[in-house]
């Protein structure tokens, strides 16, 4: 089409728009650009604006550390644990919480927030405090139970607005033709409602990944993860490189589960589970 | 193929609403039956029922003699076209159709035949890749027609299906369905609000008020011969004038026309097109309030003296003036009393 008739309007400079990406890349890209140089400098001393050398010593030295292994398969797999139990007890409870009427319902399902409105530190000691009679300081499972914690509230409060998103018609056309209500729930509530608590599994992938405090309180000293040891390296090591190093390794999941969420998850998705 | 029974069907929500009352209705083979009534009058609820959405208070449900009321909708041999449409947005036209069918465990390539006969059926050959949001409004509504009628169901209920659409739309859609509907010779439930498309589709209209039945006609007798002023006046446009028979005479304000009935109130019904106006040398029966030109007819808006306003249909608008004084002369009328008929005047209303 030859637009021939194109009418420009005259070009205004948008200060705000420039403002904010200022900022913006002040505050995030500059930090990870620093850290990113940190990890891949063997030399950097003061006053150079570059390092001196760049190179790979801190990764081998990183890498090569028993500890560093430990605590990737650690992190890696208490995430993976975390998620599925998380997904395992939370899903049909979002299902009941969207679709069932019982006696208790909303106080219940606003009790799940509980474990957010209070400063997190002091619940955590509070529960510290139950674990260690429990014997469960230290512990694996520990640390599985102090996390899912953290969970319940993304993997209930999306999932119930994904499962309430979903036409009731549309379930009610699926029995009209033949599907008995398990089937109806399998073939059309949850194909509605997947990409939106895809979103909510995601989400608690991640979140479980970088969770550090109850990790911490709980976890050691027997178990530690990625970010507990990153955070003991910045605090107990004079060199700055194991620290960057490790952060640089911790980016790696939110990297592939932000690749995954793009392809997987429609864009209005997220903004759906948060009730937009 | 099918006859579908209800008998006594009544549907409670608490103790105070009672949705369907006391419901009787018999839909003979490939019958289109309309259930025609306001909204929150009952219709789709006794749609719902037959459906097996809502389970029943009371009554009974049978499809050719078999009783389906303890069944669950996925094992009754019902249709239901929702006004929503209700397609699976996360599977293509053919997935859509195709879906019922799989569950009666039936060979790929029926499955494609059937589909694709399907899809012809309704007008849409070549569209079973599309994705459901790539079609339009009709174009939804028919492949939910067609997901229905791919199954061969016994009985089709569609519950306002183009309430969404457009009106051009509407009128060419329902006389697709109609064509369909006696084509295959289904036997059809239809819920509406909407007269035109009662009159125009069904073979039968049941009139529905707060649950129970108003009067079930075929549409030119419902048309000519309601049996209830509610019927009257929701069936096309109804001068209901509510007045005393005193002397074998009904009088209202300064209207009054012989009516050979025992003395008490009355309402008088007459049809616009049935109330023939004249102009009055003096006072009159009534003062035109407003002319409506048509074209092909006028419309003139009538005031007694007691304020009460009523229609008369004219052929010639530009004869007739706001202000002007004329006389009143039905031609056709009816009279109800305690919500029935109590007279019809010969030539029908």
């Amino acid at each position: 089409m030859a637009a021939a008739t194109t009418y420009r309007e005259p070009r205004r400079v948008d200060w705000a728009g420039i403002g904010f990406a200022v900022v913006l890349t002040l505050c995030i890209i500059l930090p990870l650009l620093v850290v990113g140089t940190w990890a891949f400098a063997n030399v950097w001393r003061y006053p150079s604006v570059l390092p001196q050398e760049f190179g790979l010593r801190y990764w081998n030295a990183t890498l090569a550390r028993a500890d560093v292994w430990t605590a990737i398969t650690t992190s890696i797999s208490l995430a993976v644990v975390v998620t599925l139990i998380s997904a395992i007890i939370c899903l049909p409870a979002a299902f009941a919480f969207a679709r069932l009427q019982f006696p208790g319902r909303s106080i219940l399902f606003f009790s799940f927030l509980a474990g957010q409105a209070f400063p997190k530190f002091g619940l955590l000691v509070a529960i510290a405090g139950i674990f260690l009679q429990l014997n469960l300081i230290g512990n694996f499972w520990g640390v599985v139970l102090i996390q899912l914690v953290g969970t319940l509230l993304f993997m209930i409060w999306i999932p119930v607005a994904a499962f309430q998103g979903v036409d009731r018609r549309m379930e009610e056309a699926a029995r009209d033709v033949g599907a008995s209500p398990l089937r109806v729930f399998w073939s059309i509530t949850l194909p509605q409602a997947g990409p939106t608590i895809g979103a909510a599994v995601l989400l608690t992938f991640v979140n479980t990944f970088y969770e550090t405090e109850g990790a911490w309180l709980i976890g050691a000293p027997a178990i530690r993860t990625m970010p507990v040891l990153m955070i003991s390296f910045i605090n107990n090591q004079p060199v700055i490189q194991y620290g960057a190093v490790l952060s640089v390794l911790l980016w790696i999941p939110s990297f592939f589960a932000l690749l995954f969420a793009r392809r997987v998850i429609s864009g209005g998705s997220f903004a759906r589970g948060f009730g937009a | 193929m099918a006859v579908l029974d209800i008998k006594g069907v009544s549907k409670f929500f608490g103790s105070a609403v009672r949705a369907v009352d006391d419901f009787d209705l018999t839909v003979g083979n490939g019958e289109l039956v309309c259930l025609l009534g306001p909204s929150g009058s009952g219709k789709s609820t006794l749609l719902r029922m037959i459906g097996g959405f809502e389970t029943p208070s009371a009554g009974s449900i049978t499809i050719d003699g078999d009783e389906v009321i303890h069944l669950p909708p996925e094992r009754r041999p019902t249709g239901m076209v929702f006004q929503s449409h209700a397609l699976w947005t996360h599977m293509n036209v053919f997935k859509n159709l195709a879906f019922g069918l799989k569950l009666r465990r039936l060979p790929a390539d029926e499955i494609r035949r059937k589909v694709e006969d399907v899809l012809k059926l309704v007008g849409l050959t070549g569209y079973g890749t599309r994705q459901t949001h790539q079609l339009s409004g009709g174009q939804q509504q028919r492949v939910a027609l067609a997901r229905s009628l791919v199954l061969e169901p016994k009985i089709l209920l569609l519950d306002e299906p183009f309430a969404s659409l457009d009106q051009h739309l509407r009128e060419r859609l329902r006389e697709e369905v109609r064509d369909i509907q006696q084509r295959m010779g289904i036997t059809t439930l239809f819920v509406t609000h909407g007269q035109d498309e009662a009159l125009s589709m069904a073979d039968r209209i049941v009139v529905m008020r707060d649950g129970r039945i108003e009067q079930v006609a075929a549409p030119d007798m419902l048309y000519r011969e309601p049996a209830t002023p509610f019927v009257a006046g929701f069936i096309g446009t109804m001068n209901l004038i509510e007045g005393e028979v005193k002397g074998g005479k009904f009088v209202r304000a300064s209207f009054s026309h012989p009516l050979p009935i025992a003395d008490g109130p009355a309402i008088f019904a007459v049809r616009p097109e049935a109330l023939a106006i004249a102009p009055a040398t003096g006072e009159g029966a009534a003062r035109i309030h407003r002319v409506t030109d048509y074209g092909t007819h006028g419309l003139v808006d009538l005031e007694l003296p007691d304020g009460t306003r009523h229609k008369a249909m004219v052929s010639e608008a530009r004869d007739w003036k706001a202000g002007q004084p004329v006389t009143l002369a039905p031609r056709a009328f009816a009279a109800y009393r305690d919500n029935a008929v109590a007279y019809r005047s010969s030539t029908a209303s």
